[in-house]
């Protein structure tokens, strides 16, 4: 089933168009990635999903519904979560605040409604866990775990509060070799786990690793539209990294060297 | 068990086996170290220790509870400015915002000829109409709380100066001392009790009181759940579906709710207000709540801080008139505690966060 589905979507930022005509869709159980340079659109494209801005044109459909969300709190009602670059996370509260951060279980009732605190460290701990975060301590400012961790649990976070579509934004891109496959591993498993996956990404090799489908962005504009089997990393990749233009780029430098090969270094040191 | 009472620990480090068993090591002095009141007692021992010394009277039991007269005034303000400053936000208002409770409460009294519970009734909701306009003007702008709040804070500024001289042709209102309802009021907001010996104002019970229902609501609650979150990152808020604006509004009236209490004791302290106090007040306040180990960006601190920041501020500003010093002095030493305390507690959590 189409979780989410984007039709010929466009964004105006005053007179500057940030999107244009873009479409794309994920399905429960798939993961959709979303390829583009800087300044390609990925992040205007995430909020209108998450509700943080609203389309100027297109449709935008959730379980076959049109919609036009006003609030992030209207998209996570319909079960879209987001996790983003920032993580949203507050690095000086303790990972359990964070963890229910917004959805705050209570118990008791009235003057003595109070924070279910047991209950939210339990959770916590035992949810983390289950992505395979061993915390010392849950009491630890969420600041103070590294970037992959930060990530495990703001997706923890998301599929425990019945997320069934997750946007990630950049999850990989401030993070090294390893925690960048452990990531990817929760990636994996969430979707497994059947929920509908946005990945939004510049590095091919991670998005090619999970991906069923790709869109590719470029300067606001869909630059292309491939399901896995319709291409190869080592397109994709090209495709990426700028296709035509990066064939260009590469004459272009072995003129310039073969021009020059020793002038520039003795320049520079008069 | 509260929001700040974890040590901070660096990622990476020495994982043992088994998760309860971990904590064993972190000791108590570790625990403590890194609360948010931590420095604060640490100065408020170094205060009293030194006042003890240099003042022979200051270790009177009468002494003593002039002290925490002096501070519950103050502290009264604190708590709630040390929530809003949890909330990552500055309130410069809050000083003449006292003045121009009591003043309501008297004038509206005073000419309608009405019984006081009527004035403070009415002084309670202008009262409250200034802290949500605050609030409502930080969040609707989107301007510095400094700048808004400033505005507020001269324009109060004026109104209690202007308005008092309009009605009561003076610098201070009339007497309102023989009005119906003017006992009552006085005793829940002004009287004084004795413990054994010791006058105690009825300030510190209210004091306690703030202290104890903001350390729950700031602990406790969704609501304090979300003061932390807006003060520590107010769009990370935002995006997991908080309130920003609204917990910001609450915390403005929270301020204004806390105004007209030490407004009204102002008032029925004595039986006249003048109209141009409470200037200068709203940075006794903010110093309590940074003393008490609050930090200034927002997201860090606690409501019990904000107590040991005015318990300290009292004994200063008393144990300067025990010890038979100019009270010139007293502004000095306020500045240098300060810097002081802002420094410890910069350390402490430096400390903290190195090596837990």
């Amino acid at each position: 089933m189409t979780a989410v589905r984007l039709t010929g979507v466009s964004k105006l930022y005053g007179n500057i168009r940030a999107l244009k005509d873009v479409s794309l869709e994920v399905e429960s159980g798939q993961i959709t990635c979303v390829l583009g340079d800087n300044g390609a659109g990925k992040s205007t494209l995430i909020k209108i999903i998450a509700g943080l801005h609203q389309h100027d044109g297109g449709t935008y459909e959730i379980d076959g519904e049109q919609v036009r969300l006003n609030s992030p709190r209207e998209a996570l009602d319909r079960g879209i979560a987001t996790v983003y670059q920032d993580l949203a996370v507050v690095p000086l509260m303790p990972v359990w605040r964070n963890f229910f951060l917004g959805s705050e279980p209570t118990t008791g009732r009235g003057p003595l409604r109070r924070l279910d605190v047991p209950l939210m460290r339990r959770t916590t701990r035992a949810e983390l866990l289950r992505m395979g975060i061993d915390l010392r301590d849950v009491d630890q400012p969420i600041g103070t775990l590294s970037g992959g961790e930060r990530q495990c649990v703001a997706i923890a976070r998301a599929v425990y509060f019945g997320a069934r579509v997750l946007i990630l934004d950049e999850p990989t891109a401030a993070l090294g070799v390893k925690q960048s496959g452990v990531v990817l591993k929760y990636v994996a498993a969430a979707r497994d786990a059947g929920l509908a996956v946005v990945l939004i990404t510049h590095n091919p090799h991670h998005a090619y690793l999970v991906g069923d489908r790709f869109v590719l962005l470029k300067r606001g504009t869909m630059a292309g539209s491939h399901e896995r089997s319709g291409i190869t990393l080592e397109e994709l990749t090209r495709q990426m990294a700028g296709g035509s233009e990066l064939d260009e780029l590469s004459h272009e430098l072995a003129a310039a060297r073969s021009q020059a090969p020793e002038e520039a270094p003795g320049q520079q040191r008069t | 068990m509260t929001s700040a009472s974890a040590a901070p620990v660096g990622p990476g480090k020495t994982p043992p086996v088994t998760g309860d068993e971990r904590l064993v090591h972190r000791s108590l002095a570790r625990r403590s170290l890194a609360r948010p009141e931590f420095g604060a007692i640490v100065g408020a021992l170094a205060v009293f220790v030194f006042f003890s010394v240099v003042a022979d009277s200051f270790l009177q039991t009468s002494s003593m509870s002039t002290v925490l007269n002096a501070s519950s005034t103050i502290g009264i303000m604190a708590v709630p400015v040390a929530l809003l400053m949890i909330g990552g936000e500055f309130d410069l208002s809050a000083g003449v915002m006292v003045t121009s409770a009591a003043l309501v409460t008297s004038m509206f009294s005073y000419q309608m000829t009405a019984n006081v519970w009527l004035g403070i009734t009415v002084s309670l909701l202008v009262t409250l109409a200034l802290g949500f306009f605050n609030g409502f003007m930080l969040t609707r702008t989107g301007l510095p709380s400094f700048i808004i709040t400033l505005g507020t804070f001269l324009m109060l500024t004026g109104l209690n100066l202007g308005f008092t001289r309009l009605i009561s042709d003076s610098v201070s209102t009339k007497s309102i001392a023989d009005m119906d309802g003017f006992s009552s009021a006085h005793d829940l907001f002004a009287s004084q009790f004795e413990i054994g010996s010791v006058k105690i104002q009825v300030t510190v019970l209210w004091w306690l009181g703030l202290v104890t229902l903001a350390t729950w609501v700031l602990l406790r609650t969704r609501a304090g759940n979300w003061i932390f979150a807006v003060g520590g990152g107010a769009d990370a808020a935002r995006a997991v579906g908080v309130p920003v604006a609204r917990t910001k509004i609450g915390l403005y009236m929270g301020v204004a709710l806390c105004a007209w209490i030490s407004g009204q004791h102002l008032l029925f302290n004595f039986d006249v207000v003048q109209s141009g106090e409470g200037v200068g007040n709203e940075f006794l306040y903010i110093i309590a709540a940074v003393i008490g180990g609050c930090l200034m960006t927002g997201g860090y601190g606690s409501a019990i801080g904000s107590a040991v920041g005015a318990f300290i501020f009292g004994m200063t500003s008393k144990g300067i008139v025990y010890a038979q010093w100019n009270p010139d002095w007293f502004k000095f030493f306020l500045g240098g505690m300060l810097l002081l305390a802002t420094l410890v507690n910069a350390w402490v959590r430096r400390r903290a966060e190195a090596s837990a």
